[in-house]
């Protein structure tokens, strides 16, 4: 491990990231080209600033005792954080020796480069599980729902916390047999905390406007809270913990 | 009555004999660690007559005034009674004789009441004209008669600002619960040996001053008494019941509010004082929670209307017709014991049974000490209603003691023996520009400060910035001080405030409340010039009139030591050059980092600044960082503000933050558990205060264009809270321009 690797930004969030106030770490690069990908600034990893281990660490210990006192912790997110496995290991690692709940959030597309060490320091995997179609998976990211499949069956498998997250996009994951192929996945892996079905937003246009890039679901429309309620009882409705 | 029908089942001794409502409380009040399950809803009564009220204020929104007497200069005694609904009112009195009816109070300035009027379509009573400019004269007068060519100067430039010198200072609390608990005779008694003492002194201007002063305070006291007897109370002796200790309260506070037009007249630290009473009640089974839960509802309603006539300038500065009735709630008591009563849950609760609302500006004192089912309660109104502030009680009470209590935004002092000079504050942004331009303004090209060498080189250095800028604080402070001893000389001589110096004891300690404006703007300012590369541009006549910043530079409120660092040696150095002038009577300087909503004001009136920000753009509110600098999110821009040193800014340094419901977590429950770990972190980390508004961009534009479907949409803004929709348009664009923290 060379103690360094490639980030877009650190961000302060609250509640948003995992629980409580994270500490969130935006690694540079990613294998997937979602549709409705928020943050395209972070596709590349020429685009990102490169980093020492050290240095991000330096900054989470500013908030190392306001993260005890208010509650949260660590997340890294990306991008994809597998695609450095050493640099996101490293990080976990050491904020968790800071006594801080530390947090993956991963497409899980690259699941097998996390070493059974990577997972043991990881309190909590926010794992996106973009379809339970690998045809609509494709179309939707670009690559094979498989690998994210096997990874969340080992994450299973090791009993780490999980929590499955859901982009809910109307016309395009919103298929009411997708959402139960997929609930009916979910609800086989006990180490599934809950299932967030986060609704499509379009906020980011002004983001690919900048980077002279067209968002692809410019004409899509947020889901309609009537839809969201339905989806979200589709997963209860299999004693899935849905918010 | 008899003190010990009054008095029955109170434990203690110590407040018996002397005054000393502390003492009362921490012998009898009752910690409530429990949940909000108890509370009542408004009752049928309670909603119709909040809806009489609610009612009328469309109309008054309309007018700007409801209505106003113009021909009744105000005492406590000027109006006869008047009511919202005689019938079924349990808490009475009003300042006029009827609802949002206001006064005029021509003592701080007849020019204050002459422009007020004007503006609102009103003209003044040519007998109230003629008595206050050919027989008596105001305070707006006095200060005008000792003020120098450079205090006007500096006031006309808007470099010293928002200046108390043509309105009433307030900020001053009376002990309002000492009525309640020894009735008028015996605080009369009190006073009457405190003048007592004074006989034997020798008659030193202090001591004839002081001496005037308590025999006003006696006569004050005495009409707070006749003005109660109007109402059919009697308040000479104590009172017997809860439904009496909270109308005895309310009417000290109002004899304050029918007196006095002070910028900030706020309440003190009510909530567990009443609870003895109430729990009192409830334990004799006089009244039912609902009837306690009316009571409180009753006395809110009345604190919701408080009015007084202002001018269209004076809402440039404090906006959306803010009275500042704040009341401080919770905290710890020294010996450990949370100060959260059952009746702390019923003043929050009057959020749900009335609505949002400004006023009372309810002020939680925030510890992490605090019962986890106050500090959730608390969490879940905020974000339900962006109604309520959170100041530390951890940095306050080793200061002030346990019975302290806000006054204004940020203010603190022990309820009834320390009282505040206000001070408004000091353009720092602009100070800065002068130091670059060797005294002259900026946008006149006057010379305002005493000539000093301008800075000529083509790119600003920090070596010769920063001294010149910290002569030119020298300059500053002198001329402020100097500017606020005036005013608060004159304000005691032509508009001393009577019945409110009547609940403190004497002597009182006093302060001088200094503060600064523009401190995000001034840091960011000498962060670019030493971290960036900062090219000036000038004018023909050599004047700096903008500035081109090559490069990045760290920005306050991105919890970056490299500039917080600027920051935290302004707020020092300035407050030790304050501290060199000696202050009027005696009193303790201290300052605040707070705007009001006044950056807008002082923004308008201050030209480019070498951070980049643009001619006429608004600061950043109190110590917040520039809008849109704090890159981080909401925890890194607060973590900047909470390494400002509370003990060089003891009036308070006050920030506001916006976070966007989905910012604060996914369901209501998560949002509840972090907006409560947020305001732990914080106030652990030596943050002193927070505005919590949880709101998205998306309802204030729709505010803006429909105003009338949002009557009671309440929003922070800088220590206080306003309507939404009775802010300028100015500064509701300035609302919805600020950082919105969290996903957009």
């Amino acid at each position: 491990m060379d103690g360094a690797g490639v980030i877009s930004s650190w961000d302060l969030s609250v509640g948003v990231d995992g629980p409580g106030t994270r500490f969130v770490v935006f690694t540079c690069g990613c294998p997937l080209r979602c549709l409705y990908c928020q943050n395209p600034e972070t596709w590349r990893m020429r685009d990102g600033r490169r980093v020492t281990v050290d240095e991000v660490m330096a900054e989470i210990a500013k908030y190392r005792r306001f993260i005890h006192v208010a509650g949260g912790g660590v997340t890294i997110s990306g991008g994809e954080p597998l695609l450095q496995p050493e640099f996101t290991g490293e990080i976990l690692r050491q904020s968790r020796a800071l006594g801080l709940h530390t947090a993956l959030d991963t497409s899980g597309y690259l699941g097998d480069r996390a070493t059974d060490e990577l997972l043991a320091d990881t309190d909590l995997v926010l794992l996106d599980i973009k379809s339970a179609d690998p045809v609509a998976y494709r179309a939707l990211t670009g690559v094979d729902l498989a690998p994210t499949l096997r990874f969340a069956r080992r994450l299973a498998d090791l009993g780490r916390p999980t929590w499955i997250r859901f982009v809910l996009v109307p016309g395009l994951t919103d298929a009411v047999r997708e959402v139960d192929v997929l609930a009916a996945f979910v609800s086989t892996l006990r180490n599934v905390e809950r299932v967030d079905v986060l609704p499509f937003h379009r906020m980011a246009i002004g983001k690919y406007r900048e980077l002279g890039l067209e968002f692809p679901l410019a004409d899509v429309r947020p889901p309609a809270p009537e839809l969201l309620d339905r989806v979200r009882e589709q997963f209860r409705n299999l004693g899935i913990t849905c918010s | 009555m008899t003190l010990t029908e009054a008095w029955r089942g109170f434990r203690g001794q110590a407040w018996r004999t002397v005054i000393d409502v502390r003492a009362f409380i921490q012998d009898n009040y009752t910690p409530y660690t429990g949940d909000e399950g108890f509370l009542a809803g408004a009752t049928p009564r309670t909603k119709a007559l909040w809806d009489r009220i609610a009612g009328m204020l469309p109309e008054e929104r309309r007018r700007g005034v409801y209505d106003v007497d113009v021909a009744t200069p105000a005492s406590i005694t000027a109006h006869g009674p008047g009511y919202i609904d005689r019938e079924t009112e349990l808490i009475v009195g009003l300042q006029t004789d009827a609802p949002l009816k206001r006064a005029i109070m021509p003592q701080g300035g007849l020019r204050m009441v002459e422009n007020g009027l004007a503006a609102y379509g009103h003209e003044l009573d040519p007998k109230v004209k003629e008595i206050f400019t050919e027989y008596r004269k105001t305070h707006n007068d006095g200060v005008f008669d000792a003020y120098t060519p450079e205090i006007r100067a500096a006031r006309r430039a808007g470099i010293i600002t928002g200046l108390p010198d043509a309105y009433g200072r307030g900020r001053i609390i009376g002990d309002y619960r000492r009525v309640a608990l020894y009735g008028v005779d015996r605080l009369v008694e009190a006073k009457k040996a405190e003048l007592g003492a004074l006989d034997d002194a020798f008659s030193a201007d202090t001591v004839i001053r002081d001496r005037e002063e308590l025999n006003e305070q006696i006569r004050a006291l005495g009409e707070l008494r006749a003005m109660a007897a109007s109402y059919g109370h009697d308040v000479s002796g104590p009172a017997t019941t809860a439904h009496e200790a909270v109308q005895w309260l309310y009417f000290a506070y109002l004899a304050a509010v029918k007196e006095q037009n002070g910028a900030a007249m706020s309440l003190g630290r009510t909530s567990t004082f009443l609870d003895v009473y109430l729990e009192r009640d409830l334990a004799e089974g006089r009244i039912t929670e609902e009837r306690a839960q009316e009571l409180v509802d009753d006395f809110v309603i009345k604190l919701r209307i408080v009015r007084f006539l202002r001018t269209p300038e004076y809402d440039q500065l404090f906006s959306g017709d803010p009275t500042w009735v704040t009341e401080s709630i919770g905290g710890i008591g020294d010996d450990g014991r949370p100060l959260v009563t059952r009746t702390s849950f019923r003043y929050l609760q009057t959020l749900r049974n009335l609505g949002p609302a400004p006023e009372p500006n309810l002020t939680v004192f925030w510890s992490p000490r605090l019962p986890e089912p106050f500090k959730r309660f608390c969490a879940a109104l905020s974000i339900e209603t962006s109604s309520i502030q959170y100041e530390s009680d951890e940095l306050m009470r080793p200061v002030f003691g346990d019975d302290t209590a806000i006054a204004c935004c940020v203010s603190a002092a022990p309820v009834g023996h320390q009282m505040q000079f206000f001070g408004a504050r000091v353009n720092l942004a602009k100070t800065l520009l002068y130091a670059i331009n060797g005294g002259r303004d900026e946008m006149t090209g006057d010379q305002i400060a005493p000539p000093t060498p301008p800075l000529t080189g083509e790119y600003l250095s920090y070596d010769e910035l920063a001294p010149a800028f910290d002569r030119m604080m020298d300059w500053l402070a002198r001329t402020y001080v100097n500017a606020l001893n005036v005013i608060h000389y004159m304000h005691d001589k032509y508009a001393y405030e009577r019945i409110e110096m009547a609940l403190h004891d004497h002597p009182v300690k006093r302060t001088l409340a200094c503060g600064i404006a523009g401190l995000s703007v001034a840091a960011d300012s000498l962060s670019a010039v030493r971290h960036a590369r900062v090219r000036v541009i000038r004018d023909a006549s050599g004047l700096a009139v903008d500035y081109e910043v090559e490069g990045d530079y760290p920005a306050f409120g991105n919890n970056d030591d490299r500039v917080d660092a600027i920051a935290v040696d302004l707020v020092r150095s300035f407050m030790e050059k304050v501290r060199r002038h000696p202050a009027y009577r005696g009193a303790e300087h201290t300052q605040s980092v707070l705007t009001i909503t006044s950056n807008v004001v002082y923004g308008k009136h201050t030209g480019n600044t070498p951070d980049g920000r643009r001619s006429g753009l608004p600061f950043a509110p109190g110590a917040n960082p520039m809008n849109g600098r704090d890159r981080h999110g909401m925890i890194a821009s607060a973590l900047s503000v909470a390494k400002l040193p509370y003990r060089d800014a003891q009036d308070g340094i006050s920030l506001t933050n916006t976070v966007t419901p989905d910012g604060l977590g996914r369901t209501e429950e998560e949002r509840v558990t972090n907006l409560a770990g947020v305001l732990d972190g914080y106030m652990d980390a030596g943050g002193f205060h927070m505005n919590v508004n949880v709101l998205t961009r998306a309802v204030l534009l729709d505010a803006m264009d429909h105003p009338e479907q949002y009557p009671q949409l309440t929003i922070r803004v800088s220590g206080y809270a306003v309507n939404f929709v009775r802010l300028t348009r100015e500064q509701q664009q300035d609302v919805v321009d600020r950082t919105f923290h969290g996903t957009l």
